[in-house]
């Protein structure tokens, strides 16, 4: 009998011991280690779903980390990011530190600084220590390491990078504005021949920037949270820009495309004239699916345009850790970006540095056909790195309150 | 009779009535600040204050009542006047039989194929331009997402009017139409104003349930406003789903908010119904006893053979659209039919299908045989009781239908993060059996309880026991009605979008889900061929129900028609 109490402690010890090493966090440093563990776990990745190519590329992905590391991948497809960042916040607020419902997520800008800031995310700066980081030459690419001015501190992988981009068909559309005052006239002078994405989509929110910085007397501010500036005072003239725009806009303002593959039909069927995508291959992308005729060309306008990167993290009580690592070092591998990078898949722009990439490697990104659309890294120019993040929460409350319910 | 039978009854009120009492109770009280789980640990009315600043929701709530409204009352007409019109003819069973089958077809399904046939680069101005009467460029018409919600009334009609229309046709044979009319027709009454005066005011006490139910559908539902509603401002329901994702936590209370408001305007919405039939009644009195035979006859015959041609013609021409849009290649603006037709689409994206095929499969058998197992349990109590469901019966049957899911699932979806319970396939198919058990009792009842009841006393004078008298005689007997009762809760069960988004946290999907999320942003070909096979898979049930008996009986004709 005392025996049998005795085993069962010590089994109950040796479990509990078991379960307590278990839980600690995967060290990226010890690779095999991790691979080991990711070993048939199931990885529910949050991610921006309303582009088929990229659901696609992301169904791709999962494929290959399953073949190789027995890893499943569940793609979550969300309409905002804000969706997955909010669960994560309930399970926190519910005291749920393990065993969460999100292992992986796609964010960037205002979303990453809010789990940044309340503590959602797994730290240690696992990202950094990835064997696929090294790649990024992060010391010579100090974009990877900030997101919208926030720094990154290694809690969120690099994944793509982004620039604003505007699309016309050179057939049906002779000359195009290449500033916002500009934008303004030619709208005025095609009405209902433009248009932007509903905010808070980040198209949208991105086309408010956009006009905002080029607009605005002082930019200083923008660099700084909000609430240390004039608000008001700081975006006066985008409003004032704005309100002179939406009765040119297509269908007078009244509705707005839901995102921007919704703007790419638009331009298909000629009801726009002028569009733009926050990806320089996406106009690529859709002449290569057949959905944009060949006369399709890109643009950037004369002072240049936003650009940033956008990233993957793992939330700080994430089931499947192992496998959201495993995931994210596939993600960022040279064979997974450059087929990130063709524009008959997706056509978003790779992180890597491609210069210091082995030769078979660099070899990849050198045959690939960016596409007769896509502009050239000289033309793209130098983006507009983002303001703040905070600005965007107050631009979407503000633009809601004058423009919602008109 | 055994005690666990008289539990039936309790079951069935649990089943309807308990979630949807749960789901108000958590609506109720975050709405006024308290939920500790979540922070909130005093009543206060910030959550109203913050709801009544929010911008357009006035415009939201007002488009939500219009649409309850306009689509109750358009679909009640048109319903009203094609029977009246041509009930009894030839064209009756014709029309009959082309509308009927728009009851399997998802609300979502139906709403994409209407977006893509109305949109200004859609069907409809692509054939326009084609005789050209267009330009190379789609109108500038406002047709899709149009700030009054009448794209998403029509949408609304086009599902409603069949349902209406079926719930009419199962209620006539209450009320002896035929003498009525036979009485009105020899007193001089032209046959519309006939059936108007005579049949009408009988048949609606018959069916005001089911077009409360669809007033009530109509002012809160969420996927077809998603697909063809208002985006700014959204109407209210869709508002309320957007505020339970925010990441602010604060904005949990105003969404519990903006679920009661919903619940008020599905609420005033019935009541202004309610009182306009009183008024319809009061001044109606008059032109009743007018003597007027029919001035208007034909013009109201024309209204309800217009109405119901132009539904029938939107159902075919969506159809038409989506299927066009599953084989384009290349589709552009004016082009009428897309060339070439390329079956790759349907290879491209049939294997991205196959997971919520089978998760909708899943969820959808298991509901409905769960469901059909409590309507049967429930008829069966019915008869041997000897007590046929009364009228409160009828409306805790209702009960589902009439109050806006979006105000009560969101409370049980706050009431499942509470209790710990993870959102999975089982809460998901749970939910749904308390939406499809109501259309299979609406479904099954009257055939069951018009079956001939002398079958089964034959068969206990003959010695058997009752259980055994119900599986051997009643059941076949009941083949083909409980068969098509299983396709049409299998049919909704498919067609449900809040309930499997709100107790699946967004993690269980289904067609229904993923078809609404591409609504927004995804390329036609792929909608075109999600809707269709979202559409299948009911259509099959359907075609099994109504082959099935006609196997089984093939050498017992007599069998298929029993009452």
């Amino acid at each position: 009998m005392r025996l049998a109490t005795t085993l069962l402690a010590a089994f109950t010890a040796a479990s509990l011991a078991i379960g307590a090493a278990c839980a600690a966090d995967p060290d990226p440093k010890a690779w095999d280690a991790v691979t080991a563990t990711a070993k048939g776990q199931t990885v529910y990745f949050n991610a921006w779903g309303g582009d088929t190519g990229i659901n696609d590329y992301i169904a791709w992905a999962g494929g290959e980390v399953e073949k190789r590391y027995g890893v499943k991948v569940v793609h979550v497809k969300l309409t905002d990011t804000a969706d997955a960042v909010s669960r994560v916040l309930a399970e926190k607020t519910a005291g749920t530190n393990e065993g969460g419902s999100v292992d992986l997520i796609w964010i960037n800008g205002a979303n990453f600084a809010s789990m940044k800031g309340k503590g959602l995310l797994l730290g240690n700066a696992w990202a950094e220590a990835l064997p696929s980081f090294k790649g990024t030459d992060a010391d010579h690419n100090p974009s990877v390491r900030s997101d919208f001015t926030v720094p990154v501190e290694g809690q969120e992988t690099p994944w793509g990078k982004a620039q604003l981009v505007f699309a016309y068909d050179t057939e049906k559309t002779k000359d195009v504005p290449k500033s916002i005052p500009a934008l303004l006239a030619w709208a005025k002078a095609n009405p209902g021949r433009f248009t932007y994405p509903l905010p808070p989509d980040f198209t949208g929110v991105t086309f408010l920037k956009q006009a905002l910085l080029e607009l605005a007397a002082d930019k200083a501010p923008l660099n700084g949270p909000v609430d240390k500036a004039d608000f008001a005072k700081v975006t006066a003239p985008l409003w004032a820009f704005l309100d002179e725009l939406h009765p040119a806009l297509w269908h007078q303002g009244k509705t707005f495309p839901a995102n921007y593959p919704d703007m790419r039909h638009l331009l298909a069927d000629n009801e726009v004239g002028v569009t733009f995508a926050f990806n320089p291959s996406d106009a690529s992308a859709g002449i290569a699916k057949g959905e944009l005729p060949k006369t399709v060309r890109t643009y950037v306008l004369d002072k240049g345009t936003i650009g940033n990167v956008h990233f993957v993290a793992v939330p700080f009580n994430a089931k499947a850790k192992a496998g959201a690592m495993v995931l994210a070092n596939f993600l960022l591998s040279p064979e997974a970006q450059a087929r990130k990078a063709d524009p008959k898949v997706w056509g978003d722009p790779s992180v890597l540095a491609v210069g210091n990439l082995a030769a078979e490697d660099k070899a990849r990104f050198d045959a690939l056909e960016l596409g007769i659309a896509t502009l050239k890294p000289a033309e793209l120019g130098a983006p507009v790195p983002e303001p703040h993040p905070s600005w965007v929460d107050a631009l979407v409350k503000e633009w809601q309150k004058r423009y919602a319910g008109t | 009779m055994s005690p666990w039978a008289r539990l039936i009854p309790v079951f069935a009120v649990t089943t309807l009535a308990g979630p949807v009492i749960v789901g108000l109770l958590f609506v109720l009280l975050p709405a006024f600040g308290y939920l500790p789980a979540l922070g909130g640990r005093s009543v206060t009315l910030d959550p109203w204050r913050q709801l009544l600043a929010e911008p357009g929701v006035w415009r939201g709530a007002v488009v939500s009542l219009a649409a309850g409204m306009v689509t109750g009352a358009v679909s009640l007409a048109i319903t009203g006047l094609f029977l009246a019109g041509f009930h009894g003819g030839r064209a009756f069973e014709a029309m009959r039989r082309l509308v009927s089958p728009l009851l399997a077809v998802p609300h979502a399904a139906a709403a994409l194929g209407l977006s893509l046939l109305i949109a200004p680069s859609g069907l409809f101005f692509r054939a326009m331009a084609a005789f050209g009467l267009g330009s190379d460029r789609p109108p500038d018409l406002l047709t899709v997402h149009d700030p009054w919600g009448l794209a998403m009334m029509a949408g609304l009609i086009v599902k409603e009017v069949p349902f209406l229309m079926l719930m009419s046709i199962a209620a006539l044979p209450q009320i002896e139409a035929p003498i009525r009319l036979a009485v009105a027709r020899t007193l001089g009454y032209r046959p519309v104003t006939a059936w108007l005066k005579t049949v009408a005011p009988v048949l609606y006490p018959l069916i005001r349930l089911p077009v409360l139910a669809v007033i009530a559908y109509s002012s809160s539902v969420v996927d077809v406003a998603v697909i063809l509603g208002p985006t700014n401002p959204p109407p209210l329901s869709v508002a309320v789903l957007r505020w339970q994702s925010d990441p602010d936590l604060s904005a949990r209370f105003l969404a519990a908010a903006g679920a009661l408001l919903q619940l008020g305007i599905t609420a005033l919405a019935l009541g202004l119904w309610l009182l306009a039939e009183r008024l319809v009644a009061n001044l109606s009195k008059q032109w009743m006893e007018s003597g007027d035979r029919g001035r208007h006859d034909l013009w109201l015959r024309s209204v309800g053979g217009f109405g119901i041609a132009l539904i029938a013609m939107s159902a075919i021409f969506s159809f038409l659209c989506l299927a066009l849009w599953s084989l384009a290649s290349s589709w552009r603006y004016p082009e009428p039919w897309p060339n070439p037709l390329t079956v790759s689409n349907w290879f491209q994206v049939l294997p991205s299908t196959i997971e919520p095929l089978i998760s909708t499969l899943q969820i959808g058998a298991v509901s409905t045989a769960l469901s059909f197992a409590i309507v049967v349990a429930a008829l069966e109590h019915e008869l041997r009781a000897g007590r046929p469901a009364g009228a409160w019966a009828m409306r805790l049957l209702y009960l589902p239908l009439v109050v806006p899911p979006v105000a009560f699932l969101f409370g049980l979806a706050v009431a499942a993060e509470v209790l710990g319970v993870t959102p999975s396939l089982l809460l998901v198919t749970l939910g749904h059996i308390m939406f499809v058990l109501p259309y299979v009792y609406l479904s099954l009842s009257e055939p069951y309880r018009r079956l001939d009841p002398r079958w089964s006393q034959i068969a206990l004078t003959l010695g058997v026991a009752p259980w055994r008298a119900f599986l051997a005689v009643r059941l076949p007997l009941l083949l083909a009605p409980c068969l098509t009762a299983i396709a049409v809760g299998f049919a909704v069960s498919v067609g449900q979008y809040l309930v499997t988004q709100l107790l699946g946290a967004g993690r269980v999907a289904t067609l229904t889900t993923e078809a609404v999320a591409l609504a927004s942003g995804g390329e036609r070909r792929v909608i075109g061929v999600w809707a269709l096979v979202q559409t299948v898979l009911p259509a099959v049930a359907f075609g099994l129900a109504i082959g099935i008996p006609r196997l089984v009986w093939r050498n017992r004709r007599a069998m298929l028609d029993t009452h």
